[in-house]
């Protein structure tokens, strides 16, 4: 065909917003209930867990029983995507190693996240510990939109006083399920503090929350809620904003750059419908990049004009730079006093019931900051995989005597996997990362994607920080194995693997991209997420985040959303007045 | 909205009755007739490229009519019917494994060749493959290759082979109705969750009056 266009739309948005995860979402959602006229673009298709959600489903309806061919944690996940996409390729400096996960759905990663929610703290925001960099601003600066985040989507948890782990407005937490009751015991012993977790989940009604279920306890949060019982985007923010009238969300939209004029300003943005492969122009008169940290960075890369010749909002060449991911490393046993144990439903919630905040005294320490436990195990829905580890360890024997052996079949075989069905216990620690100027991703000068796209290039490495911090995550979670009486059917990784240590972007916290500051040379955001020199460009995920904690992200990225959205709406009301 | 109203725009409190078990014997689970397998129908939710992808599967046909035999075989030696539940066969653990391997195509070349490895060595012992031997037999050859730590010199490829066979057959198994049934799991249904019963926490120690025992 010989007509190539671009079809323009002449309507001029008073906001387009990038992106349909907790940050786009976020933003969409205060803006279109303040009735501006937002368009919101997602590069995946339409999502609404109430519909596509594949909740109290048996494995057994799906021939492949939840294995993870076609999505990266099991069939009956809600995550569309993952770390590698069929014609949406990236790549890395040889030496270096990144892994890039990306759900393309309306509200992106928010519909299988873990639902963890917990607040960075006084020190994560304005750290003490000489390495790390500080925020423009402190903890009481984010508090209230916290506490406003807290009420509006809802948390569980307790009210326990730690400095660097601040309390939020908390529903009840689940209880504890009978292996966590054990490992709360031996954590104790091992000088580790349990508390009860945090989670984005309704436990209880709320006057304050329309239109959402409460729990039933299916355990399923990954797969999304049909009754909109826990926190995605897609069913909190999007699908409710879309209900004021004011938002219009077109799905399968790529976007390619934001759209400069010769001041510099953001005019609009262009895009490609990945269905139709039609390219299209938008138009408003503030855009919102909430494509999560690395596209946002890469659409900012991919966004030259003659007053941005490197990129919009890379004049200072921060865009990219001091990207991080948590860092994360497991360990898996079983109990033996769960052998053959009673059974019950033990779905509980499908965040986490009991967590451990960071503890540890830094003066005898070799890293900064530090990270948080989380834990696995129970009598959980049988998938594809999950006996496997049984005839591993059914030597075992609880009398201690006997030839066991490793393997086997037949009727004992059988025996051993309902006896020890429901005694594995997991730990996995995520950490806080350096934010360093030489990890970074950047435009791949040779390659695009099947859009034309120039994709990125990763180059990140890890330093002796975090394999330090990793190191100490084993020894703790060996020591919590010990005190609880579990047997370790992990190969205990040692310094050749970096103790375990995952590789950049596998725990899929990643941030720092476009980083927030008061100086203009070292950042490329000020302290509202508004581009240094782009006064109408926004970013809302975690590409502003100076420098995580050990926490995971989301409930800071709906914060600092909500609070950057706000903001618009101030300047938006100083103009007109 | 409370849990009560949740259940009901889930669509499960018909009659009002008996609402937290029907769920989990609900209509929707077609694949009780023929116990474990997909009727391949499109579940919500699913992209078009993962339904075009599984049904071209199910139109391949992978193993010969030999080697899902002797699939068979090996699955019921795996995991036989006992006093409380069926057998691996049963519970259609062979059709499981007829479509994991074209959808984890990595595996087609072991446990081909593992099957391919079983008759060989079934026939230098017995003059028969391996399908065809008596049980005596076949528990012979399987007992040489069932547990990894004490395998003879040059059987470590059959042991291999085996514990891929027996992964699979598990996993077949205990994602199947009855497999489930068996190890008894409780839940994916809609409940409220208000901790561990108290007298197994009693059992195994705790203090049912302290939130973590």
């Amino acid at each position: 065909m010989s007509n190539f266009q671009i079809k323009e739309n002449t309507e001029i948005y008073d906001a387009i917003v990038v992106g349909s995860g907790a940050g786009g979402g976020m933003s969409a959602y205060i803006l279109a209930h303040a009735g501006l006229k937002v368009l919101m673009l997602e590069a995946g298709p339409f999502y609404d867990p109430a519909k596509d959600s594949l909740q109290l489903r048996w494995p057994w309806e799906s021939p492949r029983r939840g294995a993870s061919t076609t999505r990266p944690f099991g069939d009956f996940d809600a995550a569309y995507g993952g770390w590698d996409i069929e014609g949406e390729p990236y790549s890395t400096v040889a030496g270096t190693e990144f892994s890039w996960f990306r759900a393309r759905m309306l509200g992106g990663r928010t519909n299988h996240w873990g639902r963890i929610s917990l607040r960075m703290g006084p020190d994560d925001f304005q750290p003490k510990d000489g390495l790390t960099e500080a925020w423009p601003f402190g903890y009481e600066e984010v508090k209230p939109y916290y506490d406003r985040v807290d009420r509006m989507i809802g948390i569980y948890g307790t009210v326990e006083g730690i400095h660097n782990e601040p309390d939020g407005i908390f529903m009840k937490p689940p209880k504890p399920r009978l292996n966590e009751l054990y490992i709360a015991r031996g954590a104790r012993k091992a000088g580790v503090p349990v508390i009860p977790g945090r989670g984005a989940v309704l436990t209880e009604s709320s006057e304050a929350i329309k239109g959402r279920g409460t729990c039933f306890y299916c355990g399923q949060c990954g797969r999304a809620c049909k009754v909109y019982g826990d926190f995605s985007s897609s069913s909190c923010l999007v699908i409710p904003a879309m209900k004021t009238g004011n938002l219009k969300v077109i799905d399968n939209a790529m976007v390619r750059e934001v759209l400069t004029n010769d001041e510099g300003l953001a005019i609009g943005v262009s895009y490609v419908n990945t269905k139709d492969l039609q390219e299209y122009a938008v138009k408003g008169k503030t855009v919102i990049l909430g494509a999560s940290a690395c596209e946002s960075a890469r659409i900012m890369l991919n966004s030259k004009s003659k007053a941005h010749p490197a990129g919009v909002g890379n004049s200072a060449g921060i865009v990219g730079k001091y990207l991080h991911d948590s860092t994360g490393a497991s360990l898996g046993g079983f109990l033996p006093q769960l052998m053959d144990r009673k059974r019950f439903n033990e779905d509980g919630v499908g965040s986490v019931h009991i967590y451990s905040p960071w503890w540890g005294d830094h003066k005898k320490l070799s890293f900064p900051r530090g990270y948080h436990i989380e834990y696995g195990g129970g009598l959980r829905m049988p998938s594809y995989g999950s006996m496997n580890w049984v005839p591993q360890v059914n030597d075992y024997q609880k009398s201690g005597e006997g030839n066991k052996r490793k393997g086997g079949y037949g009727e004992a075989l059988k025996q051993d996997y309902r006896s020890f069905y429901g005694a594995n216990v997991g730990m996995a620690g995520r950490g806080t990362a350096i934010a360093r100027l030489d990890n970074y991703c950047e435009i791949d000068p040779n390659k695009v994607d099947k859009y034309g796209i120039p994709v990125l290039r990763f180059h990140y490495k890890w330093a002796s920080e975090e394999v330090a911090q990793a190191k100490h995550m084993q020894e703790t979670f060996q020591s919590i194995m010990h005190e609880m009486g579990a047997v370790i059917t992990s190969k205990i990784p040692g310094a050749d693997t970096s103790y375990g240590l995952e590789a950049p972007g596998k725990i899929i916290h990643e941030g720092g991209t476009t980083r927030m500051g008061n100086n203009a040379k070292t950042s490329a955001l000020n302290k509202w997420g508004q581009a240094h020199d782009c006064a109408n460009l926004y970013v809302v995920d975690a590409g502003p985040f100076v420098q995580q904690g050990d926490k995971n992200l989301t409930w800071t990225i709906l914060a600092l959303s909500m609070r950057t959205a706000e903001y618009i709406l101030q300047e938006k009301k100083k103009l007109n007045s | 909205m409370n849990r009560r109203e949740s259940l009901r725009a889930l669509g499960l409190m018909a009659a009002g009755t008996g609402l937290f078990a029907s769920a989990c014997n609900s209509k929707d689970t077609k694949g009780t007739a023929s116990l474990s397998e997909n009727s391949g129908e499109r579940l919500p939710g699913i992209q078009d490229f993962e339904y075009e992808r599984t049904s071209s599967l199910y139109k391949e046909t992978f193993f010969t009519e030999h080697e899902l035999a002797t699939i068979t075989v090996l699955a019921d030696i795996i995991i036989p019917k006992d006093a409380q539940s069926p057998a691996a066969s049963e519970a259609g653990v062979p059709a499981f494994i007829e479509f994991i391997v074209k959808d984890l195509p990595d595996y087609k070349t072991p446990m081909r060749g593992g099957l391919k490895w079983l008759d060989i060595q079934s026939n230098k012992q017995f003059k028969k493959p391996f399908k065809d031997c008596p049980n005596e037999q076949q528990i012979k050859l399987v007992e040489a290759i069932a547990y990894p730590d004490e395998v003879a010199p040059g059987m470590e490829q059959g042991a291999a082979f085996f514990t891929l066979m027996r992964d699979l057959t598990a996993s077949g198994y205990y994602t199947s109705e009855v497999g489930i049934k068996d190890l008894a799991y409780a839940g994916n249904r809609p409940g409220n969750w208000t901790g561990v019963p108290a007298d197994i926490l009693k059992e195994h120690g705790f203090d049912p009056i302290n939130f973590m025992g």
